[in-house]
């Protein structure tokens, strides 16, 4: 019994090419996943020759559950609720897509206030996003500070979320038309408060994080994405900007008010591990500037058009993106003419790095592949949908 | 008319630069299905996806995939499949998303594969694939994505699959 226990018994641990003494010179096949701490509700099926990973196979699928399937038995107003539960902790920017979609095709007016509260609910998502993000990438990097800062953070974004909508995440606070509800009297000054105690927090984050050595010896040069794959691959988002391409939805194909205000695309050109991580701290400076510029320049007014029951669509399509915390996120919405959409395509930012991961991986050390996983940004569930 | 409604305007000219462009060099090969502000499709025969892929992508900048869509139309007895590309180098195109698409026969859906020109759309088409039983030729890895291994029905996007309890 002892005698038959060898390595190649135990369950997803196989050996590939072996001499026939039986001596392991192949390539091992590894199973990262679904259930390793590592890697969410994901798979990655690594092959490695020693240290070295000489291909990386994802497999998602994990968490599927139908959502563009279900869009087609649900009206435009019922879909909103389901759409967000892909990306709960930026909600606000999976839903901006659809809902803009939905206005084109329904011909929906939006009034200006209403613009100007979508892009601040839009921004402090972002960094209540990259916050959770960024406190998971620290944990995984065994940084547990900067697992514990960011999340402790975050909670007064939430907040101002909570006051904004009534709920902490998964808000349901965009609707075609406009937003839910018109902000709280209080919700301003508060806000104000908040963002630019954050503001000064954010710096403390380049001392305890980025400045830390052993962090950056873990990341720099880790992992680096030229220009021509990043595009070519389809990279998206902090990901693509890392590898210096000036890509940003926000500013190419400005949406609700965002032509308005006065902010940076920040672009690194390393394309490591490293500028993928500070890249997103840099954008919250900026999605601060733009929340309390937004807060400054909000007029007053209604904040929701009235739709009536049941919105008809016109018989055609629609194709709108937005920059969400993670990249770029576009709806392709057909529509044949009934209250139910005839087709949605969702577009995520995470489906489109699992080509990039895959790529990166090829040819790094099974060390690296930690801070080459959580550097891309990649959420299982919104990737499976 | 509208300070948006003549920035609209404005910008159709240079859509319409690109509907030349295409239509110059693929002529009745390619139709235009519409021009709206900063968004063109043009539908396509299998036979010449690849070469509009490629003349996009080199000649026009549109270097950056989106997405790829499958749409199932059981009346017209065709699957439509959708391809969003944009640009992140020509300035000029930056704001614009191209699409093109292929009509294929529903019974027997088969089409090249356009991972040779954009590597981005590998899962894309496998999604495709799995979704709505689209066969793309000369995938690297056609093999199903997202579903339960033990998946035994029809592909789930097309439109005689119903949701349980949900049949209408």
């Amino acid at each position: 019994m002892g005698v038959e226990m060898g390595r190649e018994r135990i369950p997803g641990f196989e050996l590939e090419g072996r001499d026939e003494d039986g001596m392991d010179r192949g390539i091992l096949t590894l199973s990262v996943g679904p259930q390793h701490p590592g890697s969410g509700h994901f798979r990655l099926i690594v092959k490695v020759d020693g240290d070295m990973i000489v291909e990386a196979l994802p497999d998602p699928g994990y968490v599927h559950r139908g959502e563009e399937k279900m869009c087609e038995y649900r009206n435009y107003i019922q879909n909103i609720p389901h759409l967000e539960r892909p990306m709960i902790a930026d909600s606000c920017g999976i839903l901006y897509p659809y809902v803009l979609a939905v206005e084109e095709i329904c011909n929906i007016a939006v009034p200006e206030r209403a613009k100007y509260i979508r892009v601040i609910m839009a921004e402090i998502n972002r960094c209540i996003f990259e916050l959770y993000w960024l406190g998971i990438y620290g944990i995984f990097l065994g940084h547990s500070t900067m697992f514990m800062w960011p999340m402790a953070d975050r909670e007064l974004l939430i907040d101002l979320a909570e006051m904004a909508s009534g709920a902490r995440v998964t808000h349901a606070y965009f609707v075609p038309g406009g937003v839910r509800n018109d902000l709280p009297d209080a919700f301003p000054e508060k806000a104000k408060r908040h963002l630019l105690y954050f503001k000064n927090r954010l710096k403390e984050y380049k001392d305890i994080f980025y400045d830390n050595p052993l962090f950056q010896a873990r990341t720099v040069g880790v992992g680096i994405l030229s220009k021509e794959d990043a595009i070519n691959l389809g990279a998206t988002g902090p990901v693509l900007r890392a590898s210096g391409v000036e890509h940003d939805i926000r500013k190419v194909e400005p949406y609700d008010v965002y032509d308005e205000l006065d902010f940076e695309v920040i672009t690194m050109k390393e394309g490591d591990s490293f500028a993928r991580a500070y890249v997103p701290w840099l954008e919250m400076y900026e999605s601060v500037e733009i929340a309390l510029q937004a807060l400054e320049k909000m007029p007053s007014g209604p904040v929701r058009t009235k739709l009536g029951p049941n919105p008809k669509g016109a018989v055609g399509e629609a194709f709108k993106r937005v920059e969400a915390a993670r990249g770029e996120l576009a709806y392709y919405l057909v529509s044949d003419g009934n209250p139910k959409p005839y087709r949605v395509k969702l577009s995520v930012p995470s489906f489109r790095e699992i080509p990039v991961m895959a790529h990166l991986l090829k040819g790094a050390k099974l060390a690296d592949m930690p801070s080459i996983y959580w550097s891309m940004n990649y959420w299982p569930v919104e990737a499976d949908r | 008319m509208s300070q948006q409604g003549q920035a609209d305007t404005d910008q159709l000219i240079v859509e319409k630069e690109v509907v030349d462009k295409v239509t110059a060099r693929f002529g009745e090969k390619v139709k235009v299905a519409y021009v709206k502000p900063r968004r063109i499709r043009f539908n396509v025969s299998k036979d010449h996806i690849i070469d509009l892929a490629r003349f996009v992508r080199d000649e026009l900048g549109f270097d950056h995939p989106i997405s790829v869509a499958g749409v199932d139309y059981p009346k017209n007895k065709m699957i439509d499949v959708v391809y969003h590309v944009g640009s992140c180098t020509n300035e000029r195109y930056r704001s614009f998303v191209l699409a093109f698409a292929v009509q294929l026969d529903r019974d027997d859906p088969v089409m090249p594969t356009l991972t040779p020109v954009y590597r981005g759309v590998e899962y894309h088409e496998r999604e495709t694939f799995e979704m709505l039983g689209v066969i793309f030729e000369g995938h690297p890895r056609l093999e199903r994505l997202l579903l339960p291994e033990d998946w035994a029905d029809i592909p789930p996007l097309r439109k005689d699959f119903h949701i349980k309890g949900r049949e209408e």
